[in-house]
């Protein structure tokens, strides 16, 4: 996994709540037995019309995102399907860092296992960022050591991460290989309880 | 003793490795893999070459991809290619699958209770978020991502931080014609999509006490769109009774011994939650979707709302988008809404008894003119049972399609696609825009609902219809 550490960006706001995976990664993308290329379906159908060029009203087409690689939406991101194509799109397609008031449960945990930043910030804050995300010229910076995400014009809030995923972010650790140092628990485990099909 | 959710004793019976400041090691009892979610994983421990730690507890069966008439004839080179490196993993790996000429093969989370290895107290997980399904057996059963699933593979463990618990109480007895898909819908569209956020949901009270173990899992396999990590039922009698005999089941003394290890499973009187809600049965009709998310919802007696109902502007403009993209006008009355399709299927609800309800509605009449109307059992043990009891012929009889199994149209990944613009009255599970095709309007009912709006062509109060004894 790539470390995250601190990262300056471009947002983009999509001012909608309940953005589900199947929106992010429609399902005629999910059979190709990579883990990379899925960037250029990302939003599919929100992104493209149905003669195939890119739809003028959706979000992501306006010409103030293009190279956006913060995204900031409304309430309860990524819920549906578990799939993990969702935070490899938005990350191939260029996003580091995903704010919202809340996200589903699988899709946070996929993200953070990518290195794919997802920060939950209060109502009122991510409003004033989806309205500073229609200018062009906006930034933002995210520090993953301090907990802190700001701007130049003087917002500044805190957020919160489980240390233990912090960390695993911040030196980009394979978690297969640190769950290994547990191997003998994970044993003793097994001959405790002497789990069968 | 302090009393205890079975949500606790579970998790308590799997901490491998437990440290101040880090998520819980757990071990994981199953794992159910299908192609979808598999393949990256499969070539992660490849690159890394690593092993598979238990094949034994882990079992593999292909779903989504599979088309349900030649199922053999897999036109789509991508999915075939996924189907094929499904095949060729689980040969690597040396994990038992059901695969398209078993007789086992089926929907993932239709198989896994049917052949036993879905039992009480296990954790079980799977790359597929209705895997909360499983709860419905006193199971930890959740939904995990593909990184996930290589971690289990590799380890049979994952790091889980505790969630909270949310009990939801279903009081008093259910009326005629209200089914279980009901109640889950009624109870999404109450408390909305994320009131299940951060928590596991246990489904308690009377009327889930009085479901089959097929409408408990209807239940708990809908609690992922409450957004709950899981959703489960204490197990009893009815649990033990749908278990003996199955194949991978405790057999003999073992099973007895099995079951009074299961009992004491179920959570303690007075056991503390740190949410409740209570409902009663009674106020619960059949409910009809009529928005792009599975919360959009009202019963079928009632109408299409106005966005100015809502209060905030979000929910406001999120409904006027769906009201746009379903075609319907608000003050519709839901049974107006006409329907050229219908879809019965998916882990929500293609068991045996989803089938009997749905046929026992079916019975002696025939599918409207154009509405095209599709039957897939869950799994190849369901279409054999159906065939032997007569419920395909009144199927077939009736003008619908009988199909082999699979997840087909309830997410479009297979050559069951729902055209753009049209009306689909179905028993999955998620109403999402193009869900079940780019355009497809999905409304999400129970089998009789469904069926009965086969008939009718448009939604009709199952309440007013007599059922056909069909078995």
């Amino acid at each position: 996994m790539k470390p995250f550490t601190i990262h300056r960006g471009k947002t983009a706001g999509i001012d909608r709540a309940n953005i589900d995976t199947d929106q992010i990664i429609p399902k005629q993308f999910l059979k190709r037995i990579e883990r990379t290329g899925f960037g250029q379906f990302l939003f599919y159908d929100w992104r493209y019309l149905s003669d195939g060029t890119p739809n003028p009203e959706f979000e992501l087409n306006r010409p103030e995102n293009e190279g956006a690689t913060i995204l900031v939406a409304d309430e309860n991101f990524g819920c549906g399907s578990s799939r993990e194509h969702a935070p490899w799109a938005l990350q191939d397609y260029g996003f580091r860092v995903i704010i919202a008031p809340s996200f589903a449960d699988i899709f946070y945990n996929n993200c953070l296992k990518n290195g794919l930043l997802p920060i939950r910030l209060d109502k009122e804050d991510v409003r004033y960022l989806l309205r500073q995300s229609e200018r062009a010229d906006y930034e933002l910076t995210v520090s993953l050591e301090e907990q802190r995400v700001f701007d130049d014009e003087g917002f500044s809030r805190p957020f919160d991460i489980d240390p233990y995923r912090k960390q695993l972010l911040l030196k980009g650790w394979d978690e297969i290989d640190l769950t290994f140092v547990y191997e003998a628990h994970i044993a003793a485990y097994e001959r405790r309880h002497c789990p069968r099909p | 003793m302090k009393p205890k959710t079975i949500i606790d004793k579970i998790w308590e019976n799997h901490v491998v490795y437990r440290e101040e400041g880090k998520p819980d090691l757990l071990y994981i009892d199953l794992h159910l893999v299908h192609e979808v979610t598999s393949p990256q994983a499969f070539e992660g421990l490849r690159q890394k070459g690593r092993k598979v730690r238990r094949p034994d507890l882990t079992f593999a069966t292909m779903d989504h991809n599979v088309p349900t008439v030649n199922r053999f004839v897999i036109t789509d080179e991508v999915a075939r290619n996924q189907i094929a490196a499904l095949e060729r993993n689980c040969r690597e790996f040396g994990i038992p699958l059901a695969d398209l000429h078993s007789e086992e093969q089926g929907i993932v989370h239709v198989i896994g209770p049917e052949l036993g290895l879905t039992q009480p107290g296990k954790t079980i997980v799977c790359g597929d978020s209705h895997t909360s399904t499983h709860g419905a057996f006193g199971a930890l059963a959740f939904g995990i991502g593909t990184s996930e699933v290589e971690h289990v593979l590799a380890t049979q463990t994952l790091w889980q931080h505790k969630p909270k618990t949310l009990q939801i109480c279903i009081n008093g007895r259910l009326g005629k014609g209200v089914t279980a898909k009901d109640v889950i819908l009624a109870i999404i569209g109450r408390y909305g999509v994320g009131v299940g956020t951060g928590y596991i949901i246990e489904f308690t009270g009377e009327a889930i006490r009085r479901m089959s173990m097929e409408e408990r899992m209807t239940i708990c396999n809908m609690s992922i769109e409450a957004g709950a990590r899981a959703g489960l039922i204490s197990p009893d009698e009815t649990t033990f009774a749908y278990l003996r005999g199955r194949k991978y089941a405790p057999k003999g003394e073992e099973f007895d011994k099995a079951v009074e290890r299961w009992r004491a499973l179920a959570s303690d009187e007075g056991a503390e939650y740190d949410k409740t809600i209570e409902i009663d049965a009674s106020t619960i009709a059949p409910m009809v979707t009529w928005g792009t998310n599975p919360a959009m919802s009202t019963s079928v007696d009632g109408v299409v709302p106005h966005p100015e109902q809502f209060e905030s502007k979000t929910e406001q403009n999120a409904v006027r988008r769906a009201l746009e993209y379903m075609g319907l006008k608000p003050g519709t009355p839901i049974t107006d809404i006409p329907v050229q399709h219908v879809f019965i299927g998916s882990c929500t609800n293609s068991r045996l008894s989803d089938l009997r309800a749905a046929a026992s509605i079916v019975k002696g009449k025939k599918v409207a003119p154009g509405v095209r109307a599709l039957v897939v059992p869950g799994s190849q043990q369901v279409k054999k049972q159906a065939e032997a009891e007569g419920l395909a012929q009144i199927f077939i009889d009736a003008g619908f399609e009988w199909r082999d199994s699979g997840c087909s149209a309830c997410l479009g990944m297979n050559p069951d696609i729902i055209p753009e613009g049209e009306h689909c009255a179905s028993t999955s599970n998620r109403n999402f825009e193009g869900r079940q095709g780019k355009g497809a309007r999905t409304h999400l009912v129970s089998p009789v609902m469904a069926a009965a709006a086969a008939i009718y062509g448009h939604f009709v109060d199952v309440r007013q219809l007599e059922a056909e004894p069909v078995c």
